[in-house]
């Protein structure tokens, strides 16, 4: 009887102020059968990862066009581990140029989606990041 | 129970936010052994009130929720928080919006926000509803609020369930009385008038008034009508003293404990009863086969449930060991 769903947390940290891409994933998410958490404009990487923890989703992912991605997402990859959440798979979109790729893996950041990626490949890269995250959760 | 249970159990009581928000997921996920977890930790809570906040989409119910937790923790309180949004019944997937609207809770060590989805019918939102309430209450919550749209039977019965419940209404929405359902009116131990500073919240005021003159129901004391702009915090200091005062006299809830138990019981009885009726039927395959045959019409419904009934009538006296047999 148990009815597992992937959680997704979709979130905007930093400053600016647009978010018609993060709610165009989030209602896409939504379509393919995700609990989609969309928390607004303007979030510190304080209350992201308050969110992350107490929503208890699979995935986080962050959309920043601010040209902080850096920054932000290192602080919310660094929070998550903080509180023994590392397993939540953290998903960055947005405007990222192609040589800062490299550092966000590093950070932590499973897939980065840069534009023209399509939401199809959002929603099969997460299927196949929970996926692979699950078996540990399913042999308790 | 298995030993990651008991930990998680372990960590909820020791503080743990990482240990709750878990035990949340999996007790709404109906985990195997959610129910032996449950029974650990239901001793643990009964100190927490729960406050139900109803209305109709759009009436400001996520922003009152938000003022009203920031009121209780300025009081000292600490809040849980449960936004309910319905579930596509076509992909399964849900849109939880309501943090959006909380944001002077998001930092507050003493709030504790979980969105819940309705997910299907035979998920039972009311009975998952109530377990997460007993969590956070188990957890050190004094409040527990529970935001839910009032449409449809099973968010009715969630709010039902509350110590107290607020019914939002707002002007500007055809005949706001008209609007509310049948069964929510009834409910309803404060109305708050939302939005009142917008046109037509007068008269909204006087019809809800009005509404109540007629209201032939004496035993229950009249439910106060308060007026909030919730996203000017106007109006929520006193909505916040209005429910403690309420839930201090709260005479009409003592007769109604009762019924709740009773409904909890028999609630939770048929879900787990459901679920193993409906694995049944589909392990060993009848359910299909019974699909064909009134498809092709050789069969009826209600000869082959009335054959089923029998069928699981004679298992269970079988099983049963002071049986006939």
């Amino acid at each position: 009887m148990t009815e597992k769903k992937i959680r997704v947390l979709v979130a905007k940290p930093g400053l600016d102020g647009h978010d018609r891409g993060a709610k165009v994933i989030a209602y896409s998410l939504r379509d393919a059968g995700f609990e989609v958490i969309y928390s607004g404009l303007r979030q510190t990487t304080d209350s992201i990862i308050r969110a992350a923890i107490q929503e208890d989703v699979d995935v986080v992912g962050l959309s920043i066009l601010s040209g902080a991605h850096l920054t932000l997402t290192r602080r919310v990859a660094e929070g998550l581990k903080a509180q023994g959440a590392d397993e939540v798979v953290l998903l960055v979109g947005g405007v990222i140029p192609d040589e800062d790729i490299p550092t966000l893996r590093e950070i932590g950041v499973k897939e980065i989606f840069t534009s023209g990626t399509s939401v199809n490949q959002v929603v099969e890269s997460i299927k196949k990041h929970v996926h692979h995250n699950s078996p540990k959760e399913a042999g308790q | 129970m298995n030993a990651d249970w008991i930990d998680l159990i372990e960590k909820m009581r020791q503080g743990s936010v990482r240990a709750l928000s878990r035990l949340v997921s999996r007790v709404e996920n109906r985990d195997p052994g959610w129910m032996e977890a449950m029974q650990q930790i239901y001793p643990l809570s009964g100190q927490a009130r729960l406050i139900g906040i109803t209305g109709s989409p759009g009436a400001g119910k996520s922003t009152l929720t938000n003022g009203m937790a920031r009121e209780l923790v300025s009081k000292g309180f600490k809040v849980g928080i449960i936004a309910v949004d319905p579930s596509s019944p076509f992909s399964g997937g849900s849109l939880l919006g309501d943090r959006v609207r909380m944001k002077d809770l998001w930092d507050l060590d003493e709030v504790f926000i979980r969105s819940m989805a309705t997910r299907g019918a035979l998920g039972g939102l009311n009975q998952s509803a109530r377990d997460v309430a007993n969590l956070l209450d188990a957890f050190g919550k004094d409040f527990v609020l529970i935001e839910t749209v009032g449409v449809g039977q099973d968010e009715v019965e969630v709010v039902r369930a509350a110590d107290l419940v607020l019914v939002v209404c707002v002007p500007g929405q055809g005949d706001g009385v008209q609007a509310l359902k049948a069964g929510i009116m009834e409910i309803a131990d404060i109305f708050v008038v939302n939005k009142a500073d917008r046109e037509g919240a007068e008269e909204l005021f006087l019809d809800i008034q009005s509404m109540l003159d007629m209201d032939s129901n004496q035993d229950k004391p009249r439910p106060p009508v308060l007026r909030t702009t919730a996203n000017q915090n106007q109006g929520l200091p006193e909505l916040v003293v209005s429910v403690l005062d309420l839930l201090k006299s709260s005479r009409h809830r003592q007769a109604w404990k009762k019924i709740r138990i009773r409904e909890e019981l028999i609630g939770l009885l048929e879900k787990q009863l459901t679920g193993w009726i409906k694995d049944q039927w589909e392990k060993d395959g009848d359910l299909e086969k019974a699909v064909r045959q009134i498809e092709r019409r050789e069969r009826d419904p209600y000869s082959i449930v009335r054959e089923r009934l029998d069928h699981l009538m004679q298992n269970m006296r079988k099983d049963d060991p002071s049986g006939k047999r």
